[in-house]
């Protein structure tokens, strides 16, 4: 089947991966790293990499200065929330597209991804105003019902990939057998496609969990996500390193180990159907 | 029941008419074989008995009852695909029992119909395993018992044997016989293998670019077809068809006659030089070169002692020459 | 597949999903078309009037404007020109077999679940920063003198930063890719005798196509929009060195409260994008057909 690879060039290629694989997460690992820092270490020039005293002090000082539970709690809420009530939304859609194409189909997924194109901020304006009418703003559900509709159209495409994929003998075999439409989506389509789904909706929650206009322009205290809780360290605080990484590393790790867990569905879900 | 009557059907997919019009009915507890070449429309028809295409035209009775515009869960028929389509998240059992759950029957009546089909099916030992791990033989058992849970009024296979090896589709051909023996529900069967045709079947509907042919059991077809399509599509190997002053001489645009129906004698009407002998044991093809015909394929039985370049007398059984007009139609 | 029964059933399965989006696109965007027409001040309630096409004027002949254009396409060409040339580089090399490459993919697609106020924040602070960044560390420890990034080069600071934060999307998408590039292909160019770069160009790159259509399609929508980094960073400055569209039209109604003026922006920024999306659709749409 496959050549050897010399030892050499296996050598080489390991030592550049790694070369340049650290330097990538170079940023994030010096965040972590500096969260374990006073103050003072945390500015010392030159800077220590590893010999210094590892202290939870920048940790409690965020805790007691804001409350983290809370912001944690809306992030997962908006993120969680806007994904499912998204898919709920999708999965008709995607079977109607997949299964039932029609001469417009591929027009009307166009259509759909093109309004993920409009500029938010051509709208902030009414929609501040909106929500200030309708009592949504600083709400989760607001968020929630605002983070569904930009995310609609990238849940719907790759879900649109995924079902095209199923065959759809299987569908008129559950038909065959007596199934309703609702049947047929529950019991047929929505277990087969699960790998689908689920990185459809790894990828939705990393996207509304890191989603950072709407989050910061339609929200004040109640309903911050961790995206405001971290703005809020913007400045003059941001010159507190120490605090500022132990709050980034609050921020950033649900995502992270979440994301790291599920690296393999994420990555299929990432291609958008481009790679078969 | 069972009957299930096609008037006047059509079907175009947009510019392209792949069924102009065609009448068909299929009797209950009948075992109805469709063939045809590829693409003349068999698995067509069969979706629209099915449902899971709409007719564009004429309509379709399934017991006496106006099915045209019924969606396939309420025509009562049960289907298995070319693909066998099972659900690859769902064990063996849950696949049998899927659709009586859907016909809302009670977990314990269901249990005991899906024993019971897994029993005729031989099916006992996997009823825990998952579709991706069985043989194809059993996919495809899987698949049939699935439709039998149902009792449907007619079951619709599509090529049901294409994906197996020539073995397996021999006995699975026996078992689906024997199947029906036993049911005897109505079965309406797609392929375009003629020995399934011959063997299993009822009534032949040999399909010609979505048009009836011929419609007749496997043997009315065998010695009387109504033309030169079916004359070469019936038959393995194919019928030869001769052309020119000896077809006038009997009358005839075309002659046709089957390579058995041709005997090597010590002085025939033929005669010719053997190009290609093909030596089987049980059967002898002959390919001959015959003077002022043209070749001429043969079949002996057993072991015949001839060999390429061989001069050989041939004769027609008499009787069994085919004799057919311009239009290709037979002439009585 | 398809009966009148299964349309009919399609077309309604799909209507929730196109009514809320057309919603969506519709009424906040009239709103804003309509607010563009007006002279509205959020610090002068109540005195709202009728401006016709004077915000526009004012929007398109203010220098920021053409401004904000070029540095927007500059942010966006620029960060796709980075993610998707190192992407296909770093995806060559990652496919070569080595030591660890499950440890070293969890480390290259890490920056892709960094959110974009925290990214912003870390290098604006703790690298860029002139005094105690890291960069200013280095640079001093060389006996360099340390370098004002985000005032001296902010939109390229910017362009870096947002670069590092979709180098993986890009990496990733084009790795999978060429994990999935058929070796037989590549064993028969090689007996055809081509030469290793001549077989990148007739086959891989050809091969790549169409997830670079997606990496370019996607990252495109998320780089116009581009925000919370310039927000956290440069805040547009120093002057509008920084400012992109996005951030113009924030800056217009949310802070000198310009209501009017700032949707008159919207609505520009809105026609803007639809040139660029019909353009990439275009692209697209013949690059995904099968
Ligand atoms: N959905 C469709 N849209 C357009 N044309 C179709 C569609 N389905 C079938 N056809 C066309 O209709 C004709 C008949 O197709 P059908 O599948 O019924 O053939 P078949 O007899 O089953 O062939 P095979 O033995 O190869 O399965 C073919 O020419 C095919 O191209
Ligand atoms: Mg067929």
């Amino acid at each position: 089947m496959s050549r050897n690879v010399s030892t050499t060039r296996r050598s080489v290629v390991t030592i550049a991966a790694w070369g340049i694989g650290f330097l990538i997460f170079f940023p994030i690992l010096w965040t972590i790293l500096t969260s374990f820092k006073t103050e003072g270490e945390a500015i010392a020039s030159p800077p220590s990499f590893l010999f210094f005293d590892w202290t939870l002090d920048s940790y409690r000082e965020v805790n007691s200065r804001s409350d983290y539970p809370r912001h944690f709690w809306n992030s997962v809420v908006i993120s969680f929330g806007s994904t499912f009530l998204g898919l709920l939304i999708a999965i008709p859609a995607a079977w109607a597209m997949a299964f039932v194409p029609g001469k417009r189909t591929k027009d009307v997924l166009m259509w759909m991804l093109s309004t993920k194109m409009m500029p938010s901020v051509g709208v902030l304006i009414p929609m501040y105003l909106m929500f200030r009418d309708f009592g949504l703003l600083d709400t989760r559900t607001g968020l929630v019902i605002v983070l569904t509709l930009i995310n609609l159209p990238i849940i719907v495409w790759m879900l649109y990939t995924y079902f095209r994929e199923i065959p759809g003998e299987i569908l008129e075999a559950a038909r065959m057998d007596g199934a309703s439409l609702r049947s047929e989506l529950i019991y047929v389509l929505t277990p087969m496609a699960v790998p689908g789904i689920a990185s459809t909706l790894l990828l939705n929650v990393i996207l509304s969990w890191n989603e950072a206009f709407w989050t910061l322009n339609l929200t004040a205290a109640n309903a911050a996500p961790l995206t405001a809780f971290i703005a809020s360290y913007s400045s003059p605080e941001g010159l507190f390193y120490a605090k500022l990484s132990a709050a980034s590393t609050m921020a950033i790790a649900p995502i992270l180990i979440l994301g790291w867990f599920s690296q393999k569905q994420l990555v299929r879900g990432l291609t958008f159907g481009a790679v078969k | 029941m069972g009957q299930i009557t096609l008037r006047n059907v059509k079907k175009s997919f947009g510019e392209v008419d792949v069924i102009p019009s065609l009448d068909l009915t299929i009797e209950n507890g009948e075992f109805v074989v469709f063939v045809g070449p590829s693409g003349c429309g068999k698995s067509t028809l069969l979706r629209l008995i099915a449902g899971l295409e709409d007719a564009s035209g004429g309509s379709i009775e399934i017991d006496g009852v106006d099915a045209t515009s019924l969606p396939p869960t309420k025509r009562g028929l049960a289907m298995v695909f070319q693909s066998y389509a099972l659900y690859p998240h769902m064990s063996v059992r849950k696949n049998i029992a899927f659709p009586l759950k859907m016909a809302g029957m009670s977990a314990a009546d269901a249990a005991s119909k899906v024993e019971a089909a897994a029993k005729v099916l031989n099916l006992g030992d996997y009823l825990d395993r998952r579709p991706g791990q069985l043989s194809g033989g059993q996919r495809q058992r899987v698949a049939i018992g699935r439709a039998i849970v149902r009792e449907p009024a007619a079951f619709l296979f599509d090529e049901p044997l294409s994906n197996l090896d020539a073995a397996l589709r021999v006995s699975m051909r026996q078992e689906i016989s024997e199947l029906h023996q036993t049911l005897k529900t109505t079965m309406v069967y797609v392929t375009h293998d003629q020995v399934e045709a011959m063997t299993m079947a009822d009534k032949i509907v040999v399909l010609h670019a979505g048009r009836i042919e011929q419609v007749g059991s496997p043997l009315d077809l065998y010695r009387s077809p109504v033309n030169t399509f079916v004359a070469g599509f019936i038959g393995s190997p194919k019928m030869n068809f001769i052309e020119g002053a000896e077809a006038e001489k009997h009358n005839a645009a075309m002659l046709g006659v089957r390579p058995e129906h041709i005997d090597i004698v010590e002085d025939g009407p033929w005669q010719g030089t053997i190009g290609l002998s093909e030596h089987l044991g049980s059967d002898t093809f002959l390919k001959v070169l015959v003077d002022g015909i043209g070749t001429l394929n043969v079949r002996g039985t057993g072991e015949v002692g001839l060999h390429t370049g061989d001069k050989v007398s041939l004769a027609p059984q008499p009787g069994k020459l085919h004799r057919f007009g311009k239009d290709g139609k037979a002439l009585s | 597949m398809a009966t009148l029964n299964s349309r009919r059933a399609a077309r309604l399965m799909i209507s929730p999903a196109v009514l809320l989006l057309l919603a969506w696109m519709v009424v906040p965007l009239a709103m804003t078309i309509y607010f563009s027409m007006l002279r509205y001040n959020l610090l002068m309630p109540g005195m709202e009037s009728w401006a016709g096409f004077d915000n526009y004027r004012w929007f398109l002949t203010d220098p920021a404007f053409f401004a904000a254009i070029g540095n927007t396409m500059k942010l966006v060409l620029g960060v796709l020109f980075i993610t998707t040339v190192g992407g296909v580089l770093l995806a060559l090399l990652l496919d070569q077999p080595f030591w660890g490459q499950g440890i070293v993919r969890v480390l290259v697609i890490a920056p892709f679940f960094v959110m974009p106020t925290v990214s912003a924040l870390v290098w604006k602070n703790m690298f860029l920063n002139p005094v105690n960044g890291l960069f200013a560390h280095a640079a001093k420890a060389l006996g360099l003198q340390p370098y004002d990034f985000l005032s001296h080069a902010p939109l390229a600071s910017i362009i870096g930063i947002v670069a590092w934060q979709w180098l993986p999307f890009a990496t990733l998408i084009l790795l999978t890719a060429l994990q999935s590039l058929d070796r037989e292909q590549m064993d028969a160019a090689e007996m055809d005798g081509a030469s290793p770069l001549q077989r990148f160009g007739y086959i891989t790159l050809p091969h790549l196509g169409r997830s670079i259509t997606v990496v370019i399609l996607i990252q495109t929508i998320f780089l116009l929009s581009v925000f919370a980094e310039i927000l956290v960073t440069t805040n547009g400055g120093p002057g509008t060195a920084s400012t992109n569209l996005t951030y113009l039209v924030y800056a217009q109604s949310l802070l000198s409260f310009d209501v009017g003026m700032g949707s008159a922006g919207g609505v520009v920024a809105v026609i803007l994008a639809n040139i660029v999306a019909i353009f990439l659709m275009r692209m697209i749409g013949k690059n995904l057909e099968r």
